[in-house]
């Protein structure tokens, strides 16, 4: 296991997290390498599909990055986004999926530092369950 | 004179309610009996599988099928009925999404059989006798068709033509049924392969209920524990979970109706792959909207918490085709 480097993706709403990520960059701050970004325009953008899909596809673990809650660019987005990936969780937990796979964030565009740490802790976490033991299937969506 | 046409109903791991079903439409089933010719009916007539072979190929014109696939029995008649029909219909939940039975392909800890037969409360077998797919007895050898690891939807095992979907499909889909018949019988026209006989738009648009403009649903509970329910009123905003917004029209809110909620036995709606995650993206984006900003995540978690079995709950007939489903099953490597 020591040689498992975990694949996650990440869902980044492009006011906020990606604005964040962005900053990491620009800031020449160092974080692991293991997130592939997808950029969405809201956090609510995310349809509890994509994660699935994600899973299904080979990540090890899904981030949804959002703007702080009171900040969405759209108002409501990451209160819809907070509570479909809860309820989303709950029903992985059902069936022996690792809740835990699957994180919410919230960074907002001026913490770049922040969004380095989430990275760091979410590879961790993740590292620590190992690899999604389910088996790469056809991309049927 | 037109020419009636040779049905044969077959059926898998079904609780025969898809046969109760056909025989619903009362009167109307003289109009079928006019229109056809029964080559295979083993539930209401007298056939043995033998008659349905002893066909020759493509002799049924049309082939119904119901229950899902879960025995190595179930997926051989599947054959057979493909093999003798020119088109087959997957008729009920099950058949079109592996239905209730699918529920069991839950990636469960244990065995099936060992929870079944063994360790269920309810279950008193000191002797741990279990099914066997063989057995002899005085020299003359038993045999029980084998159990497979899930129960699947007829598309999984054969290629179906038109799906009539519905635990069971109700009387007016069926009549639709008997009008393609009617069709085929006098022109020899048939809808497009892969044609749902079934509403093309959500339960929702079809359900008489007054919509208010803005929905915020509380916790879930149960219609028994609602005081007084308003029989005009959408169901969500009265705490009552109804999954019409991910399901398919086509039952004329038979359930709505009756202050239920539906559990949606006619699947999603074309081009959705997950009949569940559609609906808990619908219903979260309702929950509790008007307390979103104070709500706490353990306030969050204690809500969605009360509900028991969200596989129940979101996919308790279409498990057996969800993509989620097809997170565990190992098959199918690419
Ligand atoms: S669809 Fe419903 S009525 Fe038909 S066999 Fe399945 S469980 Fe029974
Ligand atoms: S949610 Fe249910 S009760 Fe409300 S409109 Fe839709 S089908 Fe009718
Ligand atoms: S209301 Fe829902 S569960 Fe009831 S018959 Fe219609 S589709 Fe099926
Ligand atoms: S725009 Fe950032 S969460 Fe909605």
């Amino acid at each position: 296991m020591k040689d498992f480097e975990p694949k996650i993706i990440g869902f980044l709403c492009t006011w906020c997290s990606y604005a964040g990520a962005d900053l990491a960059g620009t800031s020449r701050i160092q974080y692991p390498s293991n997130i592939r970004i997808i950029r969405v325009m809201c956090s609510g953008r995310v349809n509890p599909m994509f994660v699935v899909n994600a899973l299904q596809q080979g990540a090890d673990g899904v981030l949804i990055g959002g703007c702080h809650p009171g900040d969405c660019h759209y108002q409501h987005g990451n209160y819809q986004a907070r509570r479909r990936i809860t309820m989303m969780k709950k029903l992985l937990e059902f069936l022996g999926i690792e809740p835990d796979r699957v994180r919410m964030t919230w960074v907002s565009a001026a913490e770049g530092r922040k969004f380095a740490q989430v990275i760091e802790e979410v590879t961790e976490d993740i590292r620590k369950l190992g690899p999604m033991k389910q088996v790469r299937r056809k991309n049927e969506w | 004179m037109m020419k009636k046409i040779n049905l044969a109903i077959a059926l898998g791991a079904t609780c025969a309610g898809c046969d109760v079903a056909i025989l619903d439409l009362n009167e109307k089933i003289l109009e079928v009996f006019d229109l056809v010719e029964f080559k295979f009916w083993p539930t209401a007539m007298d056939f043995k599988l033998d008659d349905l072979k002893k066909l020759k190929d493509k002799e049924v014109d049309v082939g119904i099928y119901h229950g899902a696939i879960r025995t190595t029995e179930d997926a051989k008649i599947a054959k057979i009925l493909r093999q003798k029909s020119k088109v087959v219909v997957a008729f009920g939940a099950c058949a079109n999404f592996g239905g209730i039975p699918s529920l069991a392909n839950m990636p469960f800890e244990q065995d099936m059989f060992d929870l079944v037969y063994k360790d269920v409360p309810s279950m008193d077998n000191p002797e741990n006798t279990v099914p066997l797919t063989s057995v002899k007895i005085n020299d003359v050898e038993l045999t029980l068709p084998g159990i497979l690891e899930n129960a699947d939807a007829l598309e999984e095992v054969i290629d179906v033509d038109y799906f009539v979907p519905g635990c069971p499909p109700m009387v007016p889909l069926i009549e639709q049924v008997v009008e393609v018949l009617k069709l085929y019988a006098n022109t020899g026209k048939l809808p497009p392969k892969g044609s749902v006989i079934a509403g093309t738009k959500t339960l929702c648009e079809e359900c008489g209920r007054t919509k208010p403009e803005k929905i915020s649903f509380k916790e879930f509970i149960s219609p028994q524990e609602v005081d007084e329910m308003d029989p005009d009123l959408c169901l969500l905003p009265q705490g009552i979970l109804c999954l019409g917004p991910a399901t398919r029209a086509g039952c004329d809110g038979l359930c709505t109706k009756m202050n239920v909620g539906c559990r949606g036995c006619l699947g999603p709606t074309d081009k959705v792959k997950d009949h569940g995650l559609k609906m808990i993206s619908a219903l979260t984006s309702l929950l509790e909207v008007e307390i979103e900003e104070e709500m706490t995540e353990e306030e969050l978690d204690k809500i969605v918490d009360k509900i028991p079995d969200p596989l129940g709950t979101f996919y308790r007939f279409t498990y057996g085709k969800s993509l989620i489903y097809k997170l565990h099953s190992e098959e199918e490597l690419i």
